[in-house]
Order: C-alpha cells, then structure tokens, then sequence
C-alpha cells in the first residue's frame, strides 16, 4: 500500500482488527439472545428487546460514557476485570473492539433473527422425533439453517463496525496506533491543516470497504433465501 | 399392544382420543379433514402436551399423566412421517437418512442397506432435498423414520400432498413395510380406499373425538364410519386366500370363508393373501339357489345381523363359514323375503375389488373383477 502514508495504514489496520474483535465478541452473545427474543416465552422479553435495540437509537457518546462508567477503571465491571484479569479497556484497542460491539450488537441481532424467525420449527420437530435432544437440534438443523443468515450480520456488523466513530473516541480516545481507527484518523486529518487529500484518501478507503461489505452480505443474504427456498 | 387414551382442550376443538390395537398391525385413524387426526398423532409422538391421558407401547408407557410419566418425544421411539416429508434442506438424501441412523442406539432392526433397498433409494442418496419429487420426498421421510429404528410408525397423510398417480407409486412400498418389518403403524387419511389397502384397524374420528374402532372387517357396521365414508362404500373387507386360476375362463379363483370366487386379478401364487373389497351395494340376496343368472360368483351362508343403514334400507350380515359379508338392500325387501338371523341365503356378488397386493406377489393390484 505504497500510496498510504503509515500512519494512515495503521489506521487502516486498527480498524479492522478492531472490527472483527468486535464482531467475534458479539457473534455467542447475539446468537443467544436472538434465540431468546424468537423462542422465549418470559416476561421482560420487551424490556430485554428494547435494551438490545437502545445503542440504535442513542447518540453514541451516551453509549460511549456509559462504557466509561461501567467498563472504565473505577467502573464495576473494569475495576474487577483489572483487578482479576489484568485487563484494561479505556484508552486501548480492546475497549474499541468493546465499544463497536456494543454499537453493532442491534444489527446482528436483527439478522440472526430474522433469519431463526424462517426457520421451519417443523424440522426441528421431525429432528427430534428422530432422537436429537435440544443441544444437538441447534448444532445439526437450526445454526446450519441460519448460517448465512449469521454471516451476513457478521459482514454487516463488520463494516459498519470499521466505521464507528462516538462511541470510540468517547470511551477509549483518539490515541494513534492505539485506538485511532479510520475514522478517527479521518476526523483528526480534517483538524489538521493541509489534511484534506489524507482526508480524501482515507474517505475513499471507508467507501471501498463499506461497498464491499454490504455486497458480500448480500450475497450470503441471497443463499439463505435459496437455503430456506424449497 | 399399543394403547393411546389423551385429552387436550384446544382454541377450536378439544381433542378426546381412546384406542387401542395389537401390535404389529396398521390402524388407520380415518376422518374428515380437520377432526383431529394430526392433532392425536402429534400427541402419541410427544409434540403436543395433553392435559390428561396414557400411552401404553409393548408394554413401555410413554405417558402417564397421573403417575406423572411423560416421556420426551426424542426418547419415545417413535418414528413420524408428517404430511410435508420435512426433509433437512441442508443436508443430501443419504446425509437426511445418516442423520436418523446416528441418533438410533438402540438395537438395529432394519440396516441402512435393507432400507434403502426396500424403498428404492439408491439412486436418489447423493441428490439435493429441492431436486426430489413429492412422491420421492416421502420415501426417503419413510426411510429416515424408519433408520430411527422406531417401535412405532406414525403416518401423517404421506400422500395427501402427492398427486394420485404418484400416490401409486408410493403406497406399495407402504405395503411391503407392513408385510415384511412387521413394525405397528399408525396411519392418518382421509382417503377410504389407502385405508383398505393398508389398514388391518380402523379408528373414525369426529370432532377430535375417537367414535368408533376395531379390525377393519367389521368396521362397515358401525353408524359413525357409514356416515362418513357413504351408503354406496360400505362393504366387507375381507383376506382372500389365491386357489389358482381357472383354466377355461383364465380368472383367479380365491377363497373367501369357505365360499370361492372367481375374479380378475393379475397371476398370483396358490396360497398367497388377497385383500378384496365386497361392496353391500354389489350383493343380491337370495332365499334359494337362483338358476340361470348372469353372476357367476355366488356366495352360501347364513343372515347374522340385520341393521337399518337408512329409512329405506337395511344392511345385511352374511356369515359364509368364518367370513362375513355385507349386503345393502331395501328395507322392503328385507320384509317380503322374510329376512331374519340364523335363515340360510345366497349371496350374487356383482363385483369384487381388490385392495391392495397379495404377500408374495410383487405387483400392485388394482382392478376389478367383471360382472360376468
């Protein structure tokens, strides 16, 4: 990549380890509570749908301060994960892989369940019948059946997730080769004077990506329409 | 023994089922569409909790409501065929049937290989579940059910989504389980004439309750199956033993009770079982011999039962030493020929159909014999 500068490869790199971080941390937890939004009969079902949804719809810097709260090194969870683990999330790369997850959580769950929603309960029913129990069921006939239904929000959330811009500078800053992501290299070249081709640059890196993501998603969307096709 | 007693309170009916039948044997739960009859089998499967009820297999009770016994549906052991074949879309023909061979730890009964044999999978295993016709689709759902090694079949209208030629295609195969698995089935229709090919009991089902059931012979008797299936489709169903065919007029002479009957039916060997279907509407009654008719095939017996089928018409049972046949005549007749049980009387059987093949013949018969 000889026509990025390395600071701009850096952020080009950031980016994406930060968004697949973000994406494997999510993938069990979106699964799971897809699965519980589509088959659960309890209540609070409606309070836990609208928790999920919430980053959606606030501004990112809310979810950006709360992380902070929480996750940061007086917070609950980050002082026992400091503590225990030895893990610090505030001002690392770890704790933009936390944010962007955190912000990409509704549309992966979204996904997925759409995708369990097609799913013909029918066949889980002839599987059982057949001697699978409940584990089996879900490894054999319904994570198969919405596979490409998971990768697709994984793509998704991955793009997006390459994009995130509040949420991360809120809660892990805007350190370079650290925690400055695309965006944020974006952001910084545009304060800085005679940053605008690198601003173009990085624009146009952002555009590439985010088109080849949503075609790729697309895609695997298309093999679950013809999985589920009979 | 398979004995099924279940109660379930539903949204538009509630469903009161009681039946039991001998094992091996086929009991066909018969019915129009919608009284039920999907909703018991999901029931002896374990898919639908009832609110009260027992089920008895071989003497393994896989519910008890009052002892509190409910055996998951995966650990029951029973094999389903649903209406809808629901082959695993994901997965190849032979990986659907693998599927069900893995999860079978029980003792082996039928073997991968008979399997797909007996049902003619070989060159279906390495296709997709998309590229299958319906009629293919259920045997590989019978074969599947089947490799699951189940003590119990249940059959969901297979055919009812498969158009009447495929429908041919499949039912001998259905017959062949029955005649050489010897496994109990419980099969779902609302199609008489599958029923009389396959069943050997027959329960009726009306608004999800069970009101009538017993060995299929004598089930045209009973007032709930008669007002289902219609005045001009009761008769009797009765095993037909093959004597031979008669030299002079090339017809299959076959023994009914201890009369004989000559029909029209495709070679069959001396001793083999023949399913035949008598309607009552197809037999005269007489008092004594009649000479010089046009039907030959002329049955003797004695009058055991007389039952009003309708305000003008009575049915008749004639026992014919162990066999019994039905005639449906008009009540007037019944009066001046001065019928009453224990009279002596000749039975004109018009037409014989026959149901389903005999044992050791291996082609399906459908035909009937001619007024001759």
């Amino acid at each position: 990549m000889a026509w990025l500068s390395p600071d701009e490869s850096t952020a080009l790199y950031l980016s994406l380890t930060v968004a697949g971080r973000s994406v494997l941390l999510n993938l069990p937890f979106a699964i799971l509570i897809a699965w519980v939004l589509t088959r659960g009969r309890f209540v609070g079902r409606t309070v836990l749908d609208a928790i999920v949804h919430l980053p959606m719809v606030l501004p990112p810097v809310v979810v950006g301060f709360v992380l902070l709260l929480v996750f940061g090194t007086r917070g609950i969870i980050g002082a026992w994960l400091d503590r225990v683990f030895d893990i610090q999330l505030v001002f690392t790369r770890n704790g933009a892989a936390l944010a962007t997850a955190v912000m990409s959580l509704p549309l992966m769950v979204r996904t997925i369940r759409l995708s369990l929603e097609n799913v013909d309960r029918g066949l889980e029913e002839a599987a059982r019948t057949l001697g699978a129990g409940a584990l089996d069921r879900f490894a054999t006939i319904t994570m198969p059946l919405i596979l490409p239904g998971v990768l697709a929000g994984a793509i998704t959330a991955f793009s997006a997730g390459l994009g995130e811009f509040g949420a991360v500078i809120t809660f892990v800053s805007n350190i370079p080769g650290e925690t400055r992501t695309l965006p944020l290299a974006l952001y910084t070249a545009l304060q800085s004077p005679g940053g605008n081709s690198e601003a173009i640059r990085l624009a146009c890196i952002s555009f590439g990506l985010g088109l080849a993501g949503l075609m790729v998603s697309e895609w695997f969307a298309r093999r679950l329409r013809k999985r589920f096709g009979r | 023994m398979l004995e099924v007693r279940l109660k379930k309170r539903l949204a538009n009916f509630t469903l009161d089922a009681e039946f039991s039948m001998p094992t091996p044997g086929v009991v066909a739960l018969f019915g129009r569409s919608g009284c039920g009859k999907s909703t018991l089998v999901n029931g002896i499967a374990g898919l639908l909790h009832p609110d009260l009820g027992r089920i008895e297999l071989d003497g393994r009770v896989l519910l008890d409501t009052a002892a509190g016994i409910e055996v998951k549906p995966e650990r029951r052991r029973i094999g389903y065929v649903f209406q809808d074949a629901r082959l695993f879309p994901h997965l190849s023909v032979e990986a659907n049937l693998r599927y069900a061979q893995r999860r079978a730890h029980a003792t082996v009964f039928v073997r991968f290989d008979e399997v797909v044999g007996l049902l003619d999978l070989g060159p279906l295993l390495a296709r997709r579940t998309h590229q299958l016709s319906g009629g293919e689709r259920q045997r590989i759902a019978i074969g599947r059910a089947l490799l699951s090694q189940p003590r119990l079949l249940l059959l969901d209208e297979p055919l009812a989504s498969i158009d009447s030629a495929r429908r041919d295609e499949v039912l001998p195969y259905l017959e062949t389980l029955r005649d050489q698995l010897a496994i109990p089935m419980v099969y779902v229709s609302h199609q008489f004439d599958e029923v009389l090919r396959l069943a050997t009991h027959l329960v009726v089902m009306e608004a999800g309750a069970t009101v009538a059931h017993g060995e299929i012979g004598e089930m045209s008797l009973q007032a709930p199956l008669r007002s289902i299936i219609g005045p001009d489709a009761i008769g009797a169903v009765l095993d037909a033993q093959v004597l031979g065919i008669d030299s002079a007029s090339g017809l299959q002479r076959i023994r009914v009770g201890h009369g004989e009957l000559a029909v029209l039916a495709p070679r069959a060997q001396a001793g083999a079982r023949m399913r035949v279907q008598i309607l009552a509407r197809d037999v005269i009654v007489a008092t004594e011999e009649p000479q010089r008719l046009s039907v030959r095939n002329r049955l003797h017996g004695s009058v055991t039962r007389i039952v009003a089928d309708d305000e003008n018409a009575d049915l008749i049972s004639i026992e014919i030493g162990g066999a019994t046949i039905l005639a449906r005549i008009t009540s007037a007749a019944t009066r001046d020929l001065g019928l009453r049980p224990g009279l002596a009387v000749w039975a004109l059987v018009k037409s014989v159909s026959l149901r389903g093949r005999s044992l050791r013949s291996a082609v399906p018969i459908s035909c009937g014999s001619p007024d001759a």
